[in-house]
């Protein structure tokens, strides 16, 4: 536990930051409406008062999914706060007993001090569900939770992963929920008394005499109230204006020209697109949205890059997984047809430039995690060869744990090639890799063990040996702790948090407690 | 937005509906609002709707993450057979759960909400989907022995008898103990 800590300490101050933030701002408006004296008779009326405020921020997706939480949260608690609010602003007006409750409610709208009023329930026979759905407030209200309760049970992850269009179009309620929300406090149900109003008729000095408001006699007047001003919008505002500025940027940039150098057709229907565009530069492990408007006129799909920035093209891979995915590959097939025209937007992502810091880097790519390594490794590649100064790396052990090879051949081909211009280069020792199969059958081993003496490995025709199974981390990291007693090794994963959690163990259990010796630094990217 | 299964968002957004119901429902109990009963039927209705909508059905294409412990659900809800089974059926039961509770303000979120579930359901049955259960499946254990139907009939095949009649010196060679180059002294004590 400590040792996450320190790994992400920043991370954690900003949540706690954020978090404190929060629950500074609820408890000082609710102090504010608990205590304070312009909300005297307001909270006489009803039995206490709650108010909430939330800013949407649109960092990343954790952050992203937690605040939703935090919404969905807080929407909760406001809703059932102003459902006991309405319902004793209902009784209240319903009282005869010729409490203050009473009196106050019956100031009506309607007189000429036309703005005394304090119970939004005007009348007795006024239902909540009328008061609700006639007010600004209520209307608004009701409809931005129903356009959330849709957004969140479109987003879990179930039908994300599966029906992903569903997900993505229905999330753009949000414009809907922004504008309600903008909107939501304009019609002031939420009273206070006036200033005017308080230095002439103090609640310390008149509320006990409620019933001689209206004698000529008293020293007291009936109360003024006015409406609180809106607030959510001057949260908001900034916000959205980011976006709105972010989406113009976003699509100035997708609508220039993306000309296509090159299409491969890989087996096992994987599509590589080498793309050029003005003014792209990218660095290795970040992604771009594509849009193919003669497959989906709306949709934006991410896709890591494969190509190194030391190249003059950017290539992505694109795997049949989806409606999408597919008509986009057929659209790509027929041969005789003009090319379908693409919009690109990126590249977008944290650049781990950590990469080429460490002199030993450990890379683990399971299944499509995979997609990153094939820029990195060819950047790696690009900058040793070129002597680049800022490349530390002197050895590079590249794991590589999927089912089966058989969408990822082209990956293969890569790691083919690497290994011959490595042979040409005479430098073999640079680049260990290791290909874990854990798809296998009795029938594969089998036919891995008749063909044990081959010099290239059977499945994928490359000098290393394919293994079967999980690797052992253990043995793994032990081997690589002994080769390097005095390095820092940077350990990378693009792969699912089990295995982030078992390898980031090993780092820690085989960092020598010496801080000259072999240290393991883990490295969680998603990329 | 060829392959979506609208009955599995319309089943998600039943489950938060039937959440929401008894979350009003409780409210409005609790707090002994005006026709506070309609809030005790609200919290019943929304019991029922979160066991019934709590299994959730078989993906046409590809496999299906099951809820957590949703297998004994699975079995309850299978026994109603066509009725939990045809999506016209819950369309039209969550429409009238809905109702009662549409009168009063605490639960009429979870009015609209099921409302909104049971169009979502009308379009998937329309669609002609249906509810098909989760089975578990029958685990496969490798039947030690089970290819073995009987013992072989013929003898494993054997070098020609000249060979296996060589005299005893080559046998030894082949197949007797080991025959030490140098002497080796037994060193237990």
């Amino acid at each position: 536990m400590g040792n996450w800590l320190v790994d992400h300490w920043l991370s954690v101050l900003i949540l706690v930051a954020w978090l404190g933030l929060n629950i500074f701002l609820f408890v000082y408006a609710f102090l504010i409406y608990e205590k304070a004296d312009k909300y005297f008779y307001t909270r006489e009326i009803l039995g206490f008062c709650n108010h909430t405020l939330r800013k949407p921020l649109d960092h990343n997706l954790t952050f992203h999914k937690l605040v939703a939480y935090m919404i969905c949260v807080f929407t909760a608690i406001h809703i059932i706060a102003h459902l006991f609010n309405f319902e004793h602003y209902s009784r209240s007006q319903q009282a005869m007993d010729g409490s203050l409750a009473s009196v106050l409610s019956s100031l009506s709208r309607h007189e000429k001090e036309s703005n005394s009023w304090l119970n939004p329930i005007q009348s007795p026979n006024m239902t909540v569900i009328y008061a609700t759905f006639t007010s600004i407030a209520g209307l608004t209200g009701v409809i931005l939770t129903i356009a959330l309760i849709l957004m969140v049970t479109s987003a879990v992850e179930f039908i994300r992963r599966n029906y992903f269009e569903l997900f993505w179009y229905t999330h753009h309620l949000f414009i809907i929920y922004i504008i309600c929300l903008a909107l939501h406090g304009m019609g002031g149900i939420v009273r206070a008394q006036t200033e005017d109003s308080m230095g002439e008729s103090h609640p310390y000095n008149c509320s006990k005499s409620f019933h001689e408001w209206d004698k000529y006699v008293s020293s007291c007047r009936r109360p003024h109230f006015e409406g609180h001003p809106p607030e959510s919008w001057k949260w908001i505002l900034a916000p959205i204006a980011l976006y709105i500025f972010e989406r113009i940027l976003r699509f100035y940039r997708s609508q220039q020209r993306v000309v296509i150098t090159k299409v491969v057709m890989h087996p096992s229907n994987v599509l590589e697109l080498q793309m050029r565009k003005r003014g792209f530069s990218m660095e290795v492990g970040q992604y771009i949205f594509v849009n193919c408007p003669s497959v989906s006129l709306l949709e934006w799909h991410p896709f890591t890059l494969t190509s190194a920035p030391e190249e003059d093209f950017f290539s992505i891979h694109i795997r049949s997984a989806g409606d999408w995915t597919e008509n986009l590959i057929r659209a790509f097939e027929h041969q005789h047809s003009p090319m379908p025209r693409i919009q690109v937007d990126g590249p977008f992502g944290t650049v781990s430039e950590d990469v080429f810091q460490f002199e030993v880097a450990v890379l683990v790519g399971a299944g499509i995690g995979v997609t990153p390594f094939a820029s990195i490794l060819k950047s790696i590649w690009y900058k040793f060869q070129r002597a680049d100064h800022k490349l530390k790396t002197q050895k590079i052990y590249f794991y590589w744990i999927c089912r089966e090879t058989g969408a990822f051949a082209w990956f293969n081909n890569l790691l083919s090639s690497l290994e011959q211009e490595m042979e040409e280069l005479g430098k073999i020792g640079f680049l260990n890799y290791r290909l874990f199969l854990t798809g296998w059958d009795s029938n594969i081993a089998g036919h891995a063990a008749l063909n044990f003496d081959k010099a290239t490995d059977i499945l994928t025709g490359l000098k290393q040996k394919t293994s079967f199974g999980r690797p052992m981390w253990d043995n793994e990291f032990s081997t690589i702790a002994t080769a390097y007693p005095k390095s820092v090794v940077g350990v990378f994963l693009c792969g699912p948090q089990t295995l982030a959690k078992s390898l980031s163990k090993c780092c820690h259990r085989y960092s020598s407690l010496d801080p000259r010796k072999v240290q393991f630094y883990f490295n969680k990217e998603i990329f | 937005m060829g392959q979506i299964e609208w009955a599995m968002w319309a089943n998600e957004q039943a489950l938060a509906s039937g959440l929401i119901l008894i979350t009003g429902g409780i409210v409005a109990t609790a707090g002994r609002f005006t026709q506070w009963y309609f809030g005790t039927y609200s919290i019943a209705a929304g019991v029922f709707i979160c066991l019934l909508e709590y299994p959730r059905g078989k993906r046409k294409k590809g496999s299906t993450m099951e809820r957590c412990g949703q297998k004994y659900m699975t079995s309850v809800v299978k026994l109603f057979g066509p009725l939990t089974r045809n999506y016209y059926v819950r369309a039209v039961l969550h429409l009238l759960l809905s109702v009662p509770a549409g009168f009063l303000l605490a639960t009429i979120l979870g009015t609209a909400c099921l409302a909104i579930a049971s169009t979502i359901y009308l379009l998937a049955a329309i669609r002609g989907e249906q509810w098909i259960p989760i089975e578990p499946k029958p685990k496969e254990r490798p039947q030690v022995g089970g290819t073995i139907k009987q013992p072989p009939t013929n003898p494993p095949p054997r070098p020609p008898a000249e060979v296996r009649k060589k005299p005893s010196v080559e046998e030894e060679g082949a197949g007797g103990p080991q025959v030490n180059p140098i002497p080796v002294t037994d060193e237990v004590v």
